[in-house]
C-alpha cells in the first residue's frame, strides 16, 4: 500500500507544473444502444508518450477519435492545453492523427501527401517545400517524394503517414495502432524509431495499441482500458508490477491468479492474488522455502519451449494453475520438455505476491 | 482442360455465331451506306461517297445533330451534379426515410419511357412551359440522373473514409476535403457514368417525342422520320454508320477506365 501513495504524490507533482496537453472530464460515448466509452477522466502531460492499451472494443480508439474530433462525446468535456475543444471540428484542432490504415491520398505523390496540411493551411511555397523535405528526411524517405503511395511498402507508407502528421508541428500527435499492419521485425524497428522521433520533436504522443509489450516498451505512462473504462493509469513498471485489478494483471502479462480456496490454501488469506511467472522458481518437492518465501506443490502439466524462455504450466495440488517462466540459461529444449509430469515445489518471495481488486465483467 | 474436344468446338462455334449475330446487321448497313443505288437491294452495285455528300448538305441533319449533342451534354451535366449530390447524401448520412428516397431514385429507370414521356408532357403543359430543347434536356435528365447516381454510389461504397478524415485532420474544411480528396476519388466513376448517361440521351426517342416542340428535332427523331421516306434511306445508312464509328470511342474509353488504369488505384 506504500507504493500506492508514492505513485499519487509523483503524479500530482508533475501535473501542478504545467497545464496538461489533454484532459478528459467524464467523457462518455454511446452509439445507438452501445456504450463505447463509459465515463473516463484522464490527464496527459505535455511532452509525454502516453499509451492507451486495451483489447478491441474497450473504447481506446473511440477515445482517440474523440480527441481528434471525428466523434463527439455524448457527455463530458475534452480540453487541449486548457482550452475546451468539445464540439470543435477536426480541422480546427491543433492535433494530428496517424491512422491505422495510413489513409494516404492515393492520387497524390508522397511529397504532396506530406505537404497537404501545409497547402490547406496556406503556408508559403518555399517554406512548404523546405518543411516537406525536412519531414521526409526525418522518416528517412528523402528520395521518395515523387513516388505514389501505391509504389511503397507497408513500412514506407507508415513513415509517410507519420511525416504527413508531423510536418504540421501539432502539439499533440494521435497514433491509432500505427504498427498494426507491419510484420514483427519491422514493428520492433519502428517502435524504436517512433520513440526516438518523439524524443527529438518533443511532441505529446497518444498511442493506441492492443499490444501490451508495445505499450510497456514505448510509453512514459499508459492507461489500461476495459469495457469503456480505464482500469489503471501509471508508468509501465507500475502497471506491470502492481496491477490494480484482475483485468490489468491478465491483460498486461500472464495473469497467474489465485482465488477462493486456492488463495486461502496458498497465501493464507481469502482474496484475489497474482504472482508474475518470472518471479517463481521451480525446486524439488523436498526443498524448504526461506522465511520470506511462500511455496506450493504441484505437477508440471505442460511445457512450452519459446526459444529464450520456457513456460511451465503447473497444476497445484490444492487446485488452480500457475505459469512459471524460466530463462533457458543452461537448459536445452530436450531437458525442458522432459520435465513434463514431474512433481515440483514452486517457490516465490512473499513481497512478489500482489493483491488485486476484481474487475467488472 | 476439363472440357472434351466436342465441347470445345461447340463453344467456339457459339462464340462465332454470337459475333455474327451482333455484327452482321452493322456490316450490311455499312455496305449500303457506300452503295450507289438508292434502292436497298442485294447485291450492291458499286462504291460511292455520294450519300456522305448528300448527308453533309442536308441542313436538317446538321440541326438535329447539334440538338442531340446539346441535349446529351445538358442532361449529362444536370445528371452528374444532382446524381453526385444525392449519392453523397444517401451514402454518407443516415436520416429518416433514407431507404425510401434511395428507392425513389432508382424507380424512374424501370418506368416505361412512354409513362415518363406522357407524365412530363402533361406537367410541362400544366405549368405552361414551351416545348423545345430545354424540355428535352429535362426529360433526358430524369433517367440520366439514375445512371450518375448508381455509378457514384457504387464508388462511394468502395472508397475508404479515412482519407477524408485525414484531410479534415490536416486542417482542410469540408469543401476543401470534397474538392481535393472525395472528388478525385470519384473521378473515374463520374467519367464512366457521364459517358453512359450521354449515350443513353443521344439515342433516346420515346421521351424525346413527348417533350420536343414542333420545331426541335434530334438525330433519332430525324432518322425515325426519314425511314418512312424510301428515298432518304441511303442517307440514314450514312448517319447510322457515322454513329457506329463515334459510339466505339466512349465504349472503348469506358472499358479502359473500368478495367485498367483507374481500377487498381483504390
Amino acid at each position: 500500500m506504500a507504493v500506492e501513495s508514492n505513485r499519487e504524490i509523483g503524479q500530482a507533482g508533475n501535473a501542478s507544473n504545467r497545464v496538461p496537453a489533454v484532459q478528459l472530464e467524464g467523457v462518455t460515448k454511446r452509439f445507438a444502444d452501445v456504450t463505447a466509452v463509459a465515463g473516463i477522466d484522464l490527464e496527459i502531460a505535455d511532452g509525454e508518450f502516453f499509451s492507451m492499451l486495451g483489447p478491441s472494443g474497450s473504447g481506446k480508439t473511440t477515445t482517440l477519435r474523440m480527441i481528434a474530433g471525428f466523434e463527439e462525446p455524448t457527455s463530458g468535456r475534452i480540453l487541449l492545453h486548457g482550452r475546451d475543444i468539445t464540439g470543435v471540428p477536426p480541422f480546427d484542432r491543433d492535433v494530428n492523427t496517424v491512422f491505422q490504415d495510413y489513409a494516404l491520398f492515393p492520387h497524390m505523390s508522397v511529397a504532396d501527401n506530406v505537404g497537404y496540411g501545409l497547402v490547406v493551411r496556406k503556408v508559403a511555397r518555399s517554406e512548404r517545400s523546405r518543411r516537406v523535405e525536412e519531414a521526409l528526411r526525418m522518416v528517412r524517405l528523402e528520395d521518395y517524394g515523387a513516388r505514389r503511395p501505391s509504389q511503397l511498402s507497408g513500412g514506407q507508407r507508415q513513415r509517410v503517414a507519420l511525416a504527413r502528421a508531423l510536418v504540421n508541428r501539432p502539439r499533440v500527435l494521435l497514433l491509432d495502432e500505427p504498427l498494426g499492419a507491419l510484420d514483427l521485425k519491422l514493428r520492433e524497428e519502428m517502435q524504436i524509431e517512433l520513440k526516438a522521433i518523439q524524443q527529438q520533436v518533443g511532441i505529446t504522443f497518444i498511442y493506441v495499441t492492443h499490444d501490451q509489450e508495445e505499450a510497456l516498451t514505448m510509453s512514459d505512462r499508459l492507461a489500461v482500458f476495459n469495457a469503456g473504462r480505464i482500469e489503471q493509469v501509471g508508468s509501465p513498471a507500475d502497471v506491470y508490477e502492481h496491477p490494480a485489478t484482475t483485468f490489468v494483471a491478465g491483460f498486461v502479462g500472464t495473469s497467474n491468479l489465485l482465488t477462493g480456496d486456492v488463495a486461502v490454501a496458498v497465501i493464507g488469506e481469502p482474496g484475489v492474488y497474482t504472482v508474475r511467472p518470472e518471479k517463481i522458481r521451480i525446486a524439488d518437492v523436498g526443498t524448504e522455502p526461506e522465511s520470506d518465501e511462500a511455496s506450493a506443490v504441484g505437477r508440471i502439466r505442460d511445457v512450452v519451449y519459446v526459444g529464450p524462455d520456457t513456460r511451465y504450466i503447473v497444476a497445484l495440488e490444492v487446485g488452480g494453475e500457475l505459469v512459471v517462466t524460466q530463462q533457458n540459461l543452461e537448459t536445452s529444449s530436450m531437458e525442458a520438455l522432459a520435465t513434463q509430469g514431474r512433481s515440483v515445489r514452486l517457490i516465490w518471495k512473499r513481497r512478489h505476491v500482489l493483491s488485486l481488486a476484481t474487475s467488472e465483467k | 482442360m476439363t472440357e472434351s474436344r466436342w465441347v470445345r468446338i461447340g463453344l467456339r462455334m457459339a462464340t462465332v455465331l454470337v459475333i455474327v449475330f451482333l455484327y452482321l446487321p452493322l456490316v450490311i448497313l455499312t455496305i449500303y451506306a457506300f452503295n450507289p443505288s438508292r434502292l436497298q437491294a442485294w447485291p450492291p452495285t458499286g462504291f460511292t461517297f455520294d450519300w456522305f455528300v448528300e448527308a453533309a448538305n442536308n441542313p436538317a441533319i446538321g440541326r438535329a445533330l447539334v440538338n442531340s449533342l446539346l441535349a446529351g451534354t445538358g442532361a449529362t451535366a444536370i445528371a452528374l451534379v444532382l446524381g453526385t449530390a444525392a449519392a453523397l447524401a444517401i451514402q454518407r448520412y443516415a436520416f429518416f426515410g433514407r431507404d425510401t428516397i434511395s428507392f425513389l431514385f432508382i424507380l424512374p429507370i424501370a418506368l416505361p419511357g412512354v409513362v415518363t414521356g406522357i407524365a412530363l408532357r402533361t406537367t410541362f403543359q400544366t405549368v405552361g412551359v414551351d416545348f423545345g430543347l430545354a424540355t428535352i434536356i429535362v426529360g433526358h435528365a430524369t433517367f440520366c440522373v439514375v445512371i450518375a447516381y448508381n455509378n457514384v454510389i457504387a464508388r462511394l461504397r468502395r472508397l475508404p473514409r479515412t482519407p477524408e478524415e485525414a484531410s479534415a485532420d490536416l486542417g482542410a474544411d469540408t469543401w476543401t476535403t470534397f474538392r481535393r480528396i472525395t472528388l478525385p476519388g470519384m473521378g473515374t466513376a463520374l467519367l464512366s457514368g457521364g459517358l453512359l448517361a450521354f449515350a443513353l440521351s443521344f439515342d433516346e426517342i420515346i421521351v424525346t417525342l413527348f417533350t420536343a416542340g414542333p420545331g426541335t428535332q434530334t438525330i433519332p427523331m430525324w432518322i425515325f422520320a426519314a425511314i418512312q421516306r424510301p428515298t432518304e434511306l441511303p442517307v440514314v445508312n450514312v448517319i447510322a454508320f457515322v454513329l457506329i464509328l463515334f459510339s466505339t470511342i466512349p465504349v472503348y474509353l469506358a472499358q479502359r477506365i473500368s478495367s485498367g488504369v483507374g481500377g487498381g488505384r483504390y
